[in-house]
């Protein structure tokens, strides 16, 4: 999805803010999403780390940029949750009254109206990561290392970890990983199509071209459909 | 980030809802908190590091697979299916980021810092790792090389740092006290 999520080489954020003796969590309610997260994950709305990551993608992009990392969760969360019919906006919107909150204060979450591409099953063993899938995929990897590849130069509007900085460019094979649940259709509950993985390394010329910094280069962990052969 | 903004009302009318329907349970936020305070954390990243400097043979099998190697210490704490260590060495120089979103490998270093996940280190540390890391206070040499690992997959890395050079005679204990999860993550030397 060519969303606000995928960062890699935009410009304008400026420096890097660090704290010192940053807490773990920065206040309770951030505590909260996690085990939000982790209860809808038991329930089965959030049925694999591929559907919860194209959810985040999916929520406001003002608020993935201005509520911070439990902010993104929540908005995540809140979208499966509602788009499982496991919580109803108007039951959300007077609990938080009850609490003295404005039940419009404006919220990240953003549920379709018919999720019809998203199938909610209840989790079941297998369809989650958990495991390599490997052991379910015979043929052998296309790439081996040392292999100059190029990437897809179009994006899509689903999930997909080919970020834009990377795509239709030239890279050499450094690792590969076995087969992997492959994420592009596996967010969106239409299979785990498993697929080699490889580690791709790039160099800062190839991405950024004479801006490059010198002696740089940027490795990616990119699958077997990401991929075609460079002819020399 | 205190609890009366809008977010933090909202994820406990979530909560709420989700206790009410029997789908979490009201201990459950404090046992996040115990968790990714107490036993999931970078101080478990610092026994591996420790582990590696005054063991030639463990180092060689946590480089060659670091999800076996770390086996033996038990760690919990998810997001670690596949562990890959990558050395720093006096001609390299390694550093970790998740562009897309903010992978990490929680088993060894436990949750990420804020820094981590926000857009500036995001979108920067892969265009000029060079400034980036100068902005850290670490500043290579032009033959250093940079290699930037964007965690694009469930493969995590995690940065096994040179051992610091006023470190001879230290036991493993004392070691890993001075591993950091910066110098583990790339941003820092040691």
């Amino acid at each position: 999805m060519d969303g606000i999520h995928d960062l890699g080489g935009k410009h304008g954020f400026g420096a890097v803010i660090r704290e010192t003796d940053e807490p773990v969590f920065h206040a309770r309610w951030e505590a909260r999403v996690f085990a939000v997260m982790r209860a809808a994950s038991a329930a089965g709305v959030i049925r694999n780390a591929d559907q919860f990551r194209h959810a985040i993608e999916r929520i406001d992009p003002l608020a993935y940029l201005g509520h911070g990392y439990y902010g993104r969760w929540l908005g995540g969360i809140e979208t499966l949750l509602r788009e499982a019919g496991v919580v109803d906006v108007a039951d959300l919107e007077a609990a938080i009254a009850a609490r003295g909150g404005d039940p419009r204060a404006p919220a990240a979450a953003r549920p379709d109206r018919q999720p019809a591409h998203i199938d909610y099953q209840p989790a079941a063993p297998g369809s989650r990561r958990e495991g390599q899938a490997s052991a379910r995929f015979a043929p052998g990897a296309r790439f081996a290392p040392g292999a100059r590849v190029r990437t897809r130069a179009t994006g899509t509007a689903g999930h997909t970890r080919l970020p834009a900085y990377a795509r239709a460019r030239c890279g050499t094979v450094i690792a590969v990983h076995g087969a992997w649940v492959f994420p592009d259709s596996n967010a969106h509950g239409a299979g785990e199509n498993p697929q080699h993985l490889y580690t791709v390394e790039f160099s800062g010329r190839e991405l950024w071209g004479d801006e490059a910094e010198p002696g740089t280069c940027v490795t990616l962990d990119l699958f077997e459909q990401y991929l075609q052969e460079v002819t020399p | 980030m205190s609890d009366d903004q809008p977010q933090a009302l909202r994820a406990e009318a979530l909560e709420a809802l989700l206790i009410e329907q029997g789908l979490l349970s009201a201990e459950a936020v404090d046992e996040v908190i115990a968790t990714y305070n107490e036993r999931v954390g970078p101080m478990n990243g610092a026994r591996v590091v420790a582990r590696a400097w005054v063991d030639p043979a463990f180092k060689a099998r946590l480089l060659a697979d670091g999800t076996a190697a770390i086996a033996e210490f038990a760690f919990e704490g998810g997001q670690t299916e596949k562990l890959v260590v990558v050395e720093n060495t006096d001609t390299l120089h390694n550093v970790v980021v998740c562009t897309l979103c903010s992978c990490y490998p929680w088993a060894v270093l436990g949750l990420p810092p804020k820094w981590y996940k926000d857009p500036a280190y995001r979108s920067r540390v892969v265009r000029e790792p060079r400034r980036v890391l100068a902005e850290f206070g670490v500043h290579l040499a032009e033959q250093t090389r940079v290699r930037v690992w964007d965690s694009s997959a469930e493969v995590r890395y995690m940065v096994l740092p040179q051992r610091p050079a006023d470190s001879e005679g230290l036991d493993e204990a004392a070691l890993a006290a001075r591993v950091s999860r910066d110098a583990m993550i790339g941003v820092a030397v040691l």
